[in-house]
């Protein structure tokens, strides 16, 4: 056993860290902010290039042919930086939507739930009735996340693919893991009754709270992408659904006053957890499969 | 990232199931919990078994890895905990091994892999608990021995001890930090009264523990006279480090009790109960790669055990209590009665969030020795 990332493993980490905090900085983040609802085509073909969809296509189909603790180590990067578009659904469509593994392709999916997300701009849909016209536009509560109602019966019912699930947890690994940053580095610089609000215990402790959540869903989302195991992912998503939102309300009570303003970015973590959490029939699913592994009894 | 065992560990594993396949049904039975010498005697057994075995050293000598799987099998197969035996084991001797001299190592560790001799813990006052280095205890050099009076409190184990690591003040008018020295008493010389006290479970699990111009000889003394702070601070690196970690595999073994109790009794219809299992199980999952995962990091450091001990504390003191609580709201009815185990461990667990450093204590730690919080005025 050695559960912890290889050299290539914190290569790649960087790399895609790298490429985003070049192409996906702050100021993007918030121009993307300014114009809801549209998707950076330029920005995907740079991803596509740079392998993000067609990460685990075997090489021989021309992906990276790479694994799937190397997907969410990519897809945790995406996590932090909030990165916008249907990146999952793009991403398992490598190798059976053309264009997609090269990001010519935007592919949105019905993933179980009631809800799409990038319908309008999507390329292609997957894994709903033909058309999805009596999909109704909805005012997504996050700006980066447009979002279409699929009234129940029209969208065909779709099997969630744990995949999907997985790497889902991976983007709430990192937003939890920026929140937990962000509400750092204030606690660190903001001064109040002659000090850094960080002296104070109450605020040390919400801190400290953020990072063993964090800590705990890294360890769950890292062990079930080595595993592939469906319990374990069901876990990892539990813990990282907990870590990205309790994490990103914690971190807006840091900032106090200024966490509550439209310029500060947290509401941003807040919101997208808050989308995610709603993906492949929300926790409860995944509370009800583990509840059924108990009595299955592997007892591991 | 890789979980599966690498050829030795794979190895250790089967050699070890097999041999507590054999071994496990020739025990005798458990004593009662308030049996204290039936305890002693039954986990000081225990201990002699593995050390017949060659198990004995498994928590010192072997690879981080070899260590977890030993706690995972043994407590997999249902096999006696390490029980008065923990604070020697786990602790007491690794200090010594890590901060004694040869002497002392000669002296003290042996017995205590031989299941010859119970350590206890003799650093908590009433007055200085979470503020450890406030504590009064002197002790003062009288020719080759110190000279200790004062108490200690909540002393687990204290009845059945033969020896306690034991802080003492040696320099009173040094800042609070400097002045204390870490000493090995034994626990039968004159002047020491152990007084039992009762927990909220009903059992007398600690003590009182009143020292009375004691003579604990200077040679007992680990680390130099006044650094006793900094040997104390070893110490708790290894209680909060790697102590805990085999009782992760046994709460996730009573919680696929509690389903099937559950199952059995109706309880399982209710959804919100359900879910709560399912919960729990993702938590205990969790924990359980967040063990591995803070052993692999300890395995490639070659260190001691970090302030990441501190944070898998503070998440697992809580699930324990959670799941004890999920237990509680199985049984229904039947979790008033103490005579059921569910019941009595609900009552244990309410100190995990407090024994070995509280969840406050452990929220100071993570904050400023992992985040680099400042500290408060
Ligand atoms: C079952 C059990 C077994 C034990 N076994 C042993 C043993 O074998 N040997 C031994 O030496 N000790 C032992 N202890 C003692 C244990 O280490 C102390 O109880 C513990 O360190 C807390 O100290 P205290 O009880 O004095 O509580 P206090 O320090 O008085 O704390 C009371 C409350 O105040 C909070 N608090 C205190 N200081 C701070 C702070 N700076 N910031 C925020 N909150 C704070 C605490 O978190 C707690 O909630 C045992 C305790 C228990 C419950």
């Amino acid at each position: 056993m050695r559960f912890q990332l290889t050299e290539d493993q914190r290569a790649l980490r960087d790399g895609v860290r790298g490429l985003l905090a070049r192409r996906f900085d702050r100021t993007a983040l918030r121009a993307a902010v300014d114009r809801p609802g549209r998707l950076d085509r330029a920005l995907w073909r740079e991803l596509g290039t740079a392998g993000f969809f067609a990460l685990r296509l075997p090489e021989a189909d021309g992906g990276v042919g790479l694994g799937l603790p190397e997907a969410v180590l990519a897809f945790e990067e995406a996590g932090r930086a909030l990165l916008p578009g249907p990146l999952i659904a793009t991403h398992l469509a490598a190798g059976r939507v053309p264009g997609a593994a090269d990001g010519e392709t935007v592919v949105a999916a019905v993933d179980g739930g009631g809800v799409v997300e990038w319908l309008a701009q999507a390329d292609v849909v997957l894994g709903g009735a033909e058309d999805l016209e009596g999909a109704v536009r909805m005012r997504s509560v996050d700006p980066l996340t447009p979002l279409h109602r699929v009234p129940a019966g029209l969208g065909a019912p779709v099997a969630v693919d744990p995949v999907a699930v997985l790497l889902t947890a991976a983007e709430q690994l990192g937003t939890a893991a920026r929140a937990c940053e962000l509400a750092v580095q204030h606690a660190r610089a903001r001064e109040q009754f002659g000090q850094p609000i960080g002296a104070f215990q109450a605020i040390k402790h919400l801190c400290a709270d953020l990072l063993v959540r964090v800590e705990a869903a890294r360890a769950a989302v890292y062990a079930a992408a080595v595993t592939a195991d469906p319990a374990d992912i069901a876990a990892a998503r539990l813990l990282a659904d907990e870590a990205a939102v309790r994490g990103a309300r914690d971190c807006l009570q840091v900032h106090g006053g200024m966490g509550f303003t439209w310029e500060a970015d947290i509401h941003l973590l807040l919101k997208r957890a808050w989308v995610r959490t709603r993906r492949a029939g929300a926790d409860t699913e995944s509370e009800e499969m583990l509840a059924d592994d108990l009595l299955s009894g592997a007892g591991r | 990232m890789d979980l599966s065992d690498s050829p030795e560990d794979a190895e250790f594993r089967a050699r070890l199931r097999d041999w507590l396949g054999k071994v496990l049904p020739t025990l005798p039975p458990k004593p009662s919990p308030d049996d204290w010498p039936g305890r002693r005697a039954y986990d000081l057994g225990w201990q002699r078994t593995l050390y017949d075995a060659g198990y004995a050293d498994v928590h010192w000598q072997a690879s981080p890895s070899v260590r977890l799987i030993f706690l995972e099998e043994t407590e997999k197969a249902g096999a006696p905990y390490v029980g008065a035996g923990f604070v020697g084991l786990l602790h007491a001797g690794p200090t010594v091994a890590a901060e004694g001299t040869a002497e002392q190592r000669a002296r003290w560790l042996p017995p205590i892999l031989r299941g010859d001799e119970v350590w206890c813990q003799g650093f908590s006052e009433p007055d200085a608990g979470s503020d450890l280095a406030a504590l009064r205890t002197r002790a003062w050099r009288d020719g080759d021995d110190y000279v200790v009076s004062g108490s200690k409190i909540w002393t687990s184990h204290a009845e059945v001890a033969d020896w306690c690591e034991l802080l003492v003040r040696t320099d009173p008018g040094a800042p609070k930090h400097r002045g204390i020295t870490w000493l090995a008493m034994p626990m039968g010389a004159p002047g020491i009264t152990v007084r039992p006290l009762r927990t909220l479970a009903g059992s007398a699990e600690f003590a009182e523990v009143f020292l009375d111009e004691v003579r604990v000889p200077v040679a007992n003394r680990v680390g130099e006279e006044n650094d006793g702070w900094r040997v104390t601070m070893v110490t708790l690196s290894f209680e909060r480090g790697t102590a805990f970690v085999g009782e992760v595999v046994a709460c996730r073994r009573v919680l696929g009790e509690l389903a099937r109790e559950a199952r059995t009794n109706g309880r399982w219809d209710d959804p919100a109960l359900r879910r709560r299992l399912g919960r729990l199980n993702a938590e205990f999952r969790a924990l359980w790669r967040l063990t591995q995962w803070n052993v692999s990091e300890a395995e490639a450091t070659g260190g001691l055990p970090g302030v990441g001990g501190s944070v898998f504390k503070l998440r697992y003191s809580q699930a324990r209590q959670e799941l004890y609580d999920a237990a509680a709201d199985v049984l229904g009815d039947v979790s008033l009665d103490l005579d059921h185990p569910w019941v009595t461990d609900r009552l244990s667990s309410l100190s995990y969030t407090i024994a070995a450093g509280t969840s406050q204590i452990q929220r100071n730690i993570v904050a400023e020795r992992i985040l680099g919080l400042p500290k408060g005025r």
